[in-house]
């Protein structure tokens, strides 16, 4: 079996604070780490590598430095490794990214395709079903649960408010939850291997593909302007009696589409 | 722009053939939308037996409804559900699409927008229309919340996208308002629908994962005993929320481990937090300070919380949360923007 798992490397935005003085982000200092969501969909690659035999292939879009991301997928059990890299892929939003990503994917061969459900830095949980649609693979998005049978897989997918067992053969793409599994840590001796494995770089030139569709160019939406919510204003108190507390707080919630 | 491209819909999300909430919600917001456009506000219901939704959807403000019924669309399939919308789009051209952002709302939407070529803003927080230009502004977060950014899809059409359930509030149905429900059949076939359905679940997630809550309420000290977190439940799940403790709280034994927040327990950071009763340690604050909207409700004016409070109330917890549940029912269903 052949398996592709999509990772993205992004900041920890945990640890992204804003200047309380200026309003703005602080980015400097802040770690890159592999999308949490994507560990799940390399563990389960993994799983199903260890459990009937697989070769797994991860595949990232990104800048030179995401090279990173992918020795640590190397080191924790990965075969191979492709870094889709080009200046032509920048400023890409979800449609043009999906786009380059299922072509290089194309390039590679798979049965099945993992990506996590969302990366942290965008939150947008589109990429990976319009990877599935650009290639025109059936897909399964917040796999929670994944069992192979034959030419098929057996998944629960999470619901608000449940579950739902749905049936799909392959090849398909799967988006993974963290409810899937607990990523593996690199294990000592696949980071040495790790480091001297080489990695697969390809560019848009390495790509069957129109290339007014990439980056910028091929993206449908822009950011017309980007800003942070600023430094909080000063706090408001109230002491008044109960019941015109309550329905003054009641009032503040209803503002803030809380209630 | 493409003056082909006209009026703005909204994919009316069912389940099990009761509406989505959010689907409501983003009928009020259309509606608005459809407004400042002087355009028609179309409804799309999928379902099979649904046609008993179509009132609801037109009494919230569509001005017609489009409806799909058909035995294959009974459950939500990503290949069905897809091509229908597909379909519909490609025929009739909205300017528009908005679809909410539920497990559902997440799986169709970009699947439309990738077959369509088109862009697809996700978990939009607040909607506009450009006065000069004519074209949706759609605002989201990103970076954890702590970026905002406004989208715009200037050159492709639909607009599309999707808002998170509870951003917008559910406008007042009104009973006289009428409208058009047009019931269009589709070519769909078994075979085009590639995942299968074997079995759908309702159950409630066994375990709370406080971090991933976004309405947290917790009691401190204040809270005096066991029994009073009954108080502070009921108040959370009004909210739709979950249940938070101090230290304090958690060491006393009146609740456990997992719901403390702090240095010690967990680093949360919902839309909202409401401290009832804890003073402030910076140890608590360490662990919920980045939460949107603060409120804090305690006797003691000096306490630290108060400080770090969007909104301090100074009083006893005992007295003011009561009437709040009271209050905050009466808004929920209250139905003014």
């Amino acid at each position: 079996m052949k398996i592709v798992v999509c990772v993205k490397q992004v900041p920890d935005t945990n640890e992204v604070k804003i200047d309380p003085v200026t309003g703005t982000l602080i980015r400097d200092g802040v770690p890159s780490i592999i999308n949490p969501d994507d560990k799940n969909a390399l563990e389960e690659a993994l799983r199903l590598k260890d459990e009937m035999g697989a070769h797994v292939t991860v595949i990232t879009m990104g800048p030179p430095q995401a090279e990173r991301a992918l020795r640590e997928a190397l080191a924790m059990g990965a075969d191979e490794a492709v870094l889709l890299t080009d200046r032509a892929f920048a400023g890409a939003d979800t449609l043009a990214t999906s786009l380059a990503l299922s072509k290089a994917i194309e390039k590679i061969g798979y049965d099945v395709i993992f990506a996590g459900r969302q990366a942290i830095d965008g939150d947008t949980a589109q990429v990976g079903p319009e990877i599935a649609e650009h290639i025109g693979l059936p897909q399964v998005t917040y796999v929670e649960e994944v069992e192979v049978e034959g030419k098929e897989l057996k998944i629960k997918r999470a619901l608000e408010d449940g579950y739902e067992k749905i049936r799909v053969s392959m090849p398909c793409v799967l988006m993974c939850i963290k409810e899937l599994n607990n990523p593996r840590y690199m294990n000592m001796s696949d980071i040495f291997t790790a480091y001297n494995k080489e990695i697969k770089v390809m560019t848009a030139d390495d790509l069957d593909v129109d290339k007014s569709l990439l980056g910028l160019k091929g993206s449908p939406t822009k950011v017309k302007k980007s800003f942070t919510k600023g430094p909080k204003g000063q706090g408001e108190k109230i002491d008044m009696p109960p019941v015109e507390a309550a329905s003054f707080v009641a009032a503040k919630l209803k503002e803030k589409h809380l209630i | 722009m493409n003056k082909e491209y006209r009026g703005v819909w909204v994919f009316a999300e069912q389940r099990d053939g009761h509406l989505q909430k959010v689907s409501l919600e983003l009928i009020g917001k259309g509606r608005e939308i459809a407004d400042k456009l002087g355009e028609k506000l179309t409804a799309v219901l999928l379902g099979y037996e649904v046609q008993n939704l179509t009132n609801s959807l037109i009494s919230h403000g569509a001005d017609e409804v489009i409806l799909v019924d058909n035995v294959l669309l009974k459950n939500y399939t990503t290949d069905a559900y897809a091509k229908v919308l597909c379909d519909l789009i490609n025929e009739r051209k909205p300017e528009i699409m908005f679809i909410g952002a539920s497990y559902i709302g997440r799986d169709l939407g970009p699947r439309v927008a990738g077959r369509l070529k088109t862009g697809l803003t996700a978990d939009c927080t607040s909607l506009d229309i450009d006065q000069e230009t004519g074209n949706l502004l759609m605002t989201r977060p990103a970076f954890g919340g702590n970026l905002m950014a406004t989208i715009e899809c200037p050159d492709h059409r639909p607009q599309m996208s999707t808002v998170r359930p509870g951003v917008f509030n559910v406008p007042c149905a009104d009973e006289k308002r009428t409208g058009k429900v047009e019931v269009v059949a589709t070519d769909l076939k078994e075979e085009e629908i590639r995942t299968k359905v074997e079995k759908i679940v309702k159950s409630l997630k066994d375990k709370i994962d406080i971090t991933e809550a976004e309405v947290i309420v917790s009691g401190g000290r204040g809270v005096g005993n066991k029994e009073g977190f009954a108080l502070i439940k009921e108040l959370a799940e009004i909210l739709g929320g979950v249940v938070g403790a101090s230290r304090a709280a958690v060491d006393s034994g009146w609740v456990e481990k997992d719901y403390q927040v702090g240095q010690t327990g967990k680093t949360v950071r919902p839309k909202l937090y409401i401290a009832c009763g804890i003073s402030g340690a910076i140890q608590h604050l360490a662990g919920m300070q980045e939460s949107d909207y603060i409120i804090a409700i305690n006797k003691d004016d000096s306490a630290p919380i108060m400080s770090v409070a969007d909104l301090a109330v100074v009083g006893d917890l005992y007295k003011v949360i009561p009437e709040m549940i009271k209050e905050i029912k009466a808004q929920k269903f209250s139905c003014e923007i």
